[in-house]
């Protein structure tokens, strides 16, 4: 076995032109489809980064003023989601996992010492980070249903507002900011990517802090939800939508009295997208995979052609058949894993090059993050391509150690 | 050693059969050294190829070392080739990116002799044929001469019964066709059993016996 190695890499040694050649085809196919599915990989993580840190199937729902009217009722009517609709859904819409409701105050001046920022001012109850569940926090912790329920005045506060108040990675828990003048105590620090960053800018109290402080009684500007597992989350928006408008006297035709999102919409945009464009590297792939695999195929037959002699006289000396092919096979084997294993490595290389080139020199490419492959993918496709190259080569060992010797002999 | 009785083969060339021998009787003594002559077209390139179980034949016998040599498969024919035969060819037959020892440690490899036991014997060998300062030439790097000296090496490392040489002296000049002849001999009479097929009749006069094949008979004996 280890002679019939020696003996194979002797050829090899001795035919470098040729080796190099087969090599080479199968080295590029593999580096290409590497890089491909690398580079499809990377954008498929600069999209879902572009989510940021949202989960992908939350509803949120606002209202507006009425644009049709209704019941005798003119358009331009200003409509006012309150608590009591929060109650209505739980109690009459199945399906809801998560609810709650988000206050808003408009901009204000938070500050620290002599440090001011300028920060949205929301007043949440403790589910709505249960519904924002992905959102990292980089200090302290969520907001809790005692915060709610003693109304103390303690505030979360975004990553880039922290950032301005205190010095970058300051832990600000426990200090005590001022809240366009009301003093608050800071228990954590999120870091919401959602928005391009704008989320961070954000300060967030209990919700009954915040009613005691801006009034406004049981209304609510957004209600947030997430539906339930297995429950349709368009199917949950359409029931929720057609509660809140009935309860506030809307047209069910009105686009804008009460209105909604949901992240599952882009979220399936999106996947259809990365369905795209996973066939299309799929396709051009598989293309340069069938290109190596040609290749190995027609060099492998030149090979044989090229070697008919040398089989000829092999045989005449005593070599048998199985002998023969076997040695053409493991020839062609060995130079095609080979191969592939390099383009495999090279490809893997140069990603993750890439990648670090990205990382350590802070660029970011829109839609373009840690390009990688699925390494199981990768070796599959190389096992794939040395079978192949081992089948391309057996037709014509087979055809070669079937000829007799003489007549091998005779070819030149 | 080698008894042929009645062998016939014919050749397919598309539509048209070519019958070559029709019914060779032939009987080779141990350690005999003979020549099969014959114009070309005579069949005797067919009779070597099946003597050296290159090829098959159609009808008859024949025996090899006491072996009927009869439809064998490839593996056995090989396996036959390998341990019986030693072949010496006009065109030398050196595979040319192995070097001269490496070229005469061929059949050993077949054989499935050790790699350090190899070397040993296609050093001995080429010891014999006087080669041995050429050891790790290539074949491009030797004369005519030298490289059928090699191949004789190679012929005679695996210790074969029979030495089959076709035209071994149809590539040279004269000169050095009297040395490939002298050394054929001198390797006779060790013991070998030698066929020299050839068309040239003062290579024949210097074989025992002269066989002449006409029209894919044997015509005297």
């Amino acid at each position: 076995m280890l002679d019939g190695l020696q003996e194979i890499l002797f050829t090899l040694r001795q035919n470098k032109l040729r080796t190099v050649l087969t090599a080479f085809g199968v080295f590029w196919g593999i580096f290409m489809l590497v890089l491909l599915l690398g580079a499809g990989r990377g954008m498929q993580n600069g999209v879902w980064d572009d989510f940021g840190s949202e989960v992908l199937d939350f509803i949120i729902v606002w209202s507006g003023d009425t644009s049709v009217a209704y019941r005798g009722m003119g358009p331009g009517r200003k409509i006012q989601l309150d608590l009591a609709d929060i109650q209505a859904i739980t109690q009459q819409v199945s399906g809801v996992r998560m609810i709650s409701a988000e206050r808003h105050a408009g901009n204000g001046t938070i500050s620290f010492e002599r440090k001011n920022s300028n920060a949205q001012i929301a007043g949440i109850p403790d589910d709505y980070f249960r519904i924002k569940e992905d959102v990292p926090f980089n200090f302290g912790r969520r907001p809790n249903p005692l915060d709610v329920e003693e109304i103390r005045k303690v505030v979360v506060v975004g990553s880039a507002v922290a950032d301005r108040l205190f010095a970058k990675g300051v832990d600000p828990v426990g200090k005590d900011v001022r809240v366009k003048d009301v003093v608050m105590k800071v228990v954590g620090v999120f870091y919401d990517k959602g928005n391009r960053g704008q989320n961070s800018e954000r300060v967030l109290m209990p919700l009954s802090t915040f009613q005691k402080i801006y009034g406004g009684g049981a209304i609510t500007n957004n209600i947030w939800l997430r539906p339930a597992k297995g429950v349709d989350g368009f199917e949950l928006e359409k029931k929720v939508l057609e509660l809140l408008k009935r309860r506030h006297d809307v047209s069910p035709q009105d686009m804008r009295g009460v209105n909604s999102f949901n992240m599952a919409m882009p979220a399936k945009n999106v996947n259809g997208l990365f369905v795209g464009i996973d066939i299309f590297i799929w396709f051009v792939g598989l293309g340069t995979l069938t290109a190596g695999i040609v290749g190995i195929s027609n060099i492998m037959i030149i090979t044989v052609k090229e070697r008919t002699r040398e089989i000829g006289i092999r045989k005449a000396l005593g070599a048998t058949p199985f002998k023969i092919v076997s040695t053409l096979l493991l020839e062609s084997t060995l130079v095609t894993g080979f191969a592939g294993y390099l383009g495999l490595v090279f490809g893997v290389a140069l990603l993750e090059l890439v990648a670090f080139g990205l990382r350590s020199a802070g660029a970011k490419l829109p839609y373009f993050l840690n390009p990688s492959v699925d390494f199981q993918l990768a070796i599959t496709a190389l096992l794939l391509l040395v079978a192949v190259g081992v089948l391309a080569g057996l037709m014509p060992a087979l055809h070669a150690a079937k000829i007799t010797p003489t007549e091998a002999m005779r070819a030149e | 050693m080698i008894k042929l009785h009645g062998i016939h083969k014919s050749y397919r060339s598309g539509e048209q059969s070519v019958h070559v021998l029709k019914g060779v009787d032939l009987h080779i003594r141990d350690g005999e050294l003979v020549s099969i002559m014959g114009s070309s077209g005579s069949g005797k390139s067919t009779l070597l190829n099946i003597l050296g179980v290159l090829d098959g034949y159609d009808q008859g016998s024949y025996e090899l070392a006491g072996q009927q040599v009869n439809n064998l498969g490839e593996t056995e024919a090989a396996r036959l080739r390998n341990k019986q035969l030693g072949f010496v060819f006009q065109s030398f037959n050196l595979l040319p990116f192995k070097n001269a020892a490496e070229n005469v440690a061929l059949p050993l490899y077949y054989q499935g002799v050790g790699r350090r036991e190899r070397n040993h014997r296609a050093e001995e060998f080429l010891d014999i044929v006087g080669l041995s300062d050429r050891k790790t030439f290539m074949p491009n790097q030797l004369s005519g001469g030298q490289k059928q000296r090699v191949a004789i090496a190679r012929a005679l490392v695996g210790r074969p019964k029979v030495i089959l040489a076709d035209e071994p002296t149809g590539a040279l000049d004269s000169q050095t066709t009297l040395e490939i002849m002298t050394l054929l001999k001198e390797i006779h009479e060790r013991g070998n059993t030698m066929i020299i097929v050839t068309h040239e009749q003062d290579i024949a006069d210097q074989t025992q016996r002269q066989i002449f094949l006409k029209d894919g008979v044997v015509a005297t004996t």
